[in-house]
């Protein structure tokens, strides 16, 4: 207990307290600004971090995750454009409410029930991770195998552009982490004699180059439309009724982004709609939804922040992303030289509950900002993407450079990004390649392991109980969707309830077809394309895919940004 | 060029192009298993393991061509990344050499004016401001020990 405690020491730090705000600031401006999701943002800031005192740079990290689900919300009500994936939901009903003049209710409620679902997630996360983390310690190399295999399938299951396309950018990751010198054998790999290989691909490269630049190189080919300055938003504060008629959706919000958070490849996006279908199956008048329901912001805002928070235990007690975000955070703490796993608890107390106690104070530090300062963050979405794009590509590749001082690296940037660009272009999500990658020394050295404790016989993960279990998991995700695709040939139509249940492949899809409402004629959701169920992307790169959901309220500007 | 929608992704590629990518996974996974093989046992068995994963992963991208979401055409806006990819190209070339104020500029004014499409006054003050704000945080502030001129 005296450690959680120690932990609130660290946060007040006046270094920490300062980079948590500057993170969760950073978080809500790339939140409400179309262009860089979390993960591209994360992935570019790194060079940033190396400086810091590895705790301060987590706080600051973390902060730009959730404070990002904050952000993702102002569009979403005011525009109708989902700044991020994540708020895709909240467009329904949020937009629906700043029509009929309430939009400060809306993002009043969208603020309250954030800050709720956090919070909640972080009480749960401080009891849960160390309990995690303490069975876990007995995990040896064969528990690690299955476990980080089955991460792997998780988030390339619930990618977006269909699960081959997932798997092969994972194995495309776990074969760039076989570069450089085997660990076992010290021969080199893949090198092909050049010595800035010799030590392996720099997971600061990759990140760099498939979030932040490949998604900068995919924006520079979309036109973006003029954005029309929102109506003024006043009274942020929801009324009694409001808070009365929100209040169970914040609840069952909360749980549900805290469970689906916890879960490999579970999000922010997956359990927005999860919790926004929940309201609209629970609600008696399902009809209200997407004419301006109150619950229909309150659930997925809450959701969301609750899934985002949660997401760290994974990380923090196992040592596997859930996410790419996490992915991205997880080589930020590899480069500071800690490394995530059951041990962090008991070896990096400080580190552990500075960075868990700081998502408090952060979570606090928003509900303060969001609503005073909306305004500002509306303004800031009339800064041109023309003028962004060259500052960020600037960023990236001078601080490709300060990481090791290397020209090599700044190279390698440019290729990922290339590489990034033509994968989106493919319809391949980059985000399992760089979990992958991040896996791939600890699969290969924990099946390596593993396979001579068991003098190579593979049934020796079966026999093991932790890891007899996981397998047996790990099978389940991948038989499950195959028996289905069975059943589907033999009987064309199966019933919907039965496919919403055995589909565990598109979750979102199957929730979007039963239970998200139409946009309107005019609308272009399609909450079921490849855009919006890419949960890896949600946390990751791939947040613009979200979309402009109507063109009716976004006034297309006759001469877009050549009459200057 | 205001006619067509703005914001909109480019149109769709024919199922070809899924081939296309099926098959450069193939070649990959192929190029995995033959580098590993002069490996031997040991170093080489993962690669080789996830080599085989990536051809047969490819297989089925290539069976799956046809019904598979196309992926995006490239269209003339495409050049506008190839330009892009070769600004940064030639900023990596030239920055051991004469620091990176001068290919700073360069390169901030090229994407505003000619991939942005802004003004000549917003392209140069605001790829002015950009190497004075890097030059103060990267040389005066940070103390990076990167290249630079002055």
């Amino acid at each position: 207990m005296s450690s959680v405690i120690d932990g609130f020491a660290v946060v007040l730090e006046p270094a920490n307290l300062l980079y948590c705000l500057v993170g969760v600031v950073i978080g809500m401006l790339i939140g409400v600004l179309p262009g860089l999701g979390p993960a591209a943002t994360i992935a570019i800031l790194l060079p940033i971090t190396f400086g810091l005192e590895p705790v301060t740079a987590v706080i600051m990290l973390a902060g730009i995750f959730y404070g990002a689900q904050y952000g993702g919300t102002v569009t979403s009500v005011l525009l109708r454009l989902p700044g991020e994936a994540s708020s895709v939901v909240t467009v329904f009903d949020g937009h629906a409410l700043a029509r009929q003049g309430r939009a400060g209710a809306a993002l009043g409620i969208a603020a309250i029930g954030s800050f709720i679902g956090g919070t909640l997630s972080i009480v749960a996360l401080t009891l849960v991770a160390p309990i995690v983390a303490g069975f876990a310690l007995d995990f040896g190399p064969p528990e690690y195998t299955v476990l980080a295999l089955l991460g792997i399938m998780l988030v390339s299951t619930i990618s977006s552009g269909g699960r081959i396309r997932a798997l092969t950018a994972a194995a495309i990751g776990l074969l760039l982490a076989t570069v450089g010198r085997d660990d076992f054998t010290s021969a080199e790999r893949f090198t092909f004699g050049n010595l800035s290989l010799a030590d392996g691909i720099d997971f600061v490269p990759i990140a760099m180059g498939l979030f932040g630049l490949g998604e900068i190189l995919y924006n520079l080919e979309e036109r973006h439309r003029a954005v029309q300055a929102p109506t003024r938003v006043t009274n942020v504060w929801p009324s009694r009724a409001d808070l009365r008629q929100s209040s169970g959706a914040i609840g069952r919000g909360s749980v549900i982004g805290f469970v689906l958070g916890i879960l490999p490849g579970g999000g922010a996006v997956l359990s927005s709609m999860a919790a926004y279908a929940l309201e609209k199956r629970r609600s008696k008048h399902p009809e209200r939804f997407g004419q301006g329901a109150i619950e229909g912001v309150a659930a997925p805002e809450t959701a969301n922040n609750a899934a985002a928070t949660s997401s760290f235990i994974p990380l923090l007690s196992l040592g596997i992303p859930a996410n790419a975000t996490m992915a991205v955070i997880f080589g930020a703490l590899l480069i500071q030289g800690v490394t995530p796993g059951p041990q962090l608890v008991t070896e990096h107390p400080e580190l552990f509950w500075g960075v868990v106690n700081s998502m408090y104070l952060g979570n606090v530090l928003l509900l303060i900002m969001s609503i005073p300062l909306l305004g500002v963050f509306v303004r800031i979405l009339r800064v041109r993407a023309a003028v962004l794009a060259p500052i960020t590509v600037l960023i990236t590749l001078v601080g490709a450079y300060t990481v090791n001082n290397s020209i090599f690296d700044i190279g390698l940037v440019i290729g990922f990004g290339v590489l990034g660009y033509l994968m989106k272009k493919a319809g391949f999500d980059p985000g399992p390649m760089v979990l992958a990658f991040v896996l791939g020394s600890l699969l290969e050295t924990s099946l390596r392991r593993s396979l001579l404790l068991f003098d190579g016989d593979l049934t020796g993960f079966l026999t093991r109980p932790i890891s007899g279990v996981l397998a047996a998991a790990f099978l389940a995700v991948i038989l499950l969707p195959l028996a289905r695709t069975l059943l589907r040939r033999r009987h064309p139509k199966p019933s919907r309830e039965a496919e919403g249940q055995a589909d565990s492949s598109l979750p979102a899809e199957g929730q979007a077809d039963s239970s998200l409402p139409a946009v309107g004629p005019e609308g272009s959701a399609e909450p079921a394309g490849r855009s919006v169920p890419n949960v890896v992307g949600a946390a990751g790169g791939d947040q613009r895919r979200a979309g402009p959901v109507s063109q009716q309220t976004v006034r297309r500007d006759p001469n877009p940004e050549e009459s200057e | 060029m205001t006619t067509e929608p703005a914001d909109d992704r480019p149109p769709a590629a024919g199922p070809s192009a899924n081939l296309i990518a099926a098959v450069v996974v193939i070649a990959l996974g192929g190029a995995a298993v033959v580098g590993a093989a002069g490996l031997g046992s040991g170093p080489g068995t993962w690669p080789t393991v996830v080599g085989v994963a990536l051809v047969i992963l490819g297989l089925i991208l290539a069976a799956q061509a046809r019904r598979a979401e196309p992926p995006e055409r490239f269209t003339r806006s495409s050049l506008l990344v190839v330009a892009a990819v070769a600004s940064m190209i030639a900023f990596v070339a030239v920055i051991a050499t004469i620091g990176f104020e001068i290919p700073t500029v360069l390169l901030a004014f090229v994407w505003l004016r000619f991939l942005g499409r802004e003004s000549w006054r917003t392209s140069i003050a605001v790829s002015l401001g950009i190497v004075v704000v890097f030059y103060a945080l990267f040389v005066g502030a940070l103390d990076v020990t990167i290249p630079h001129l002055f």
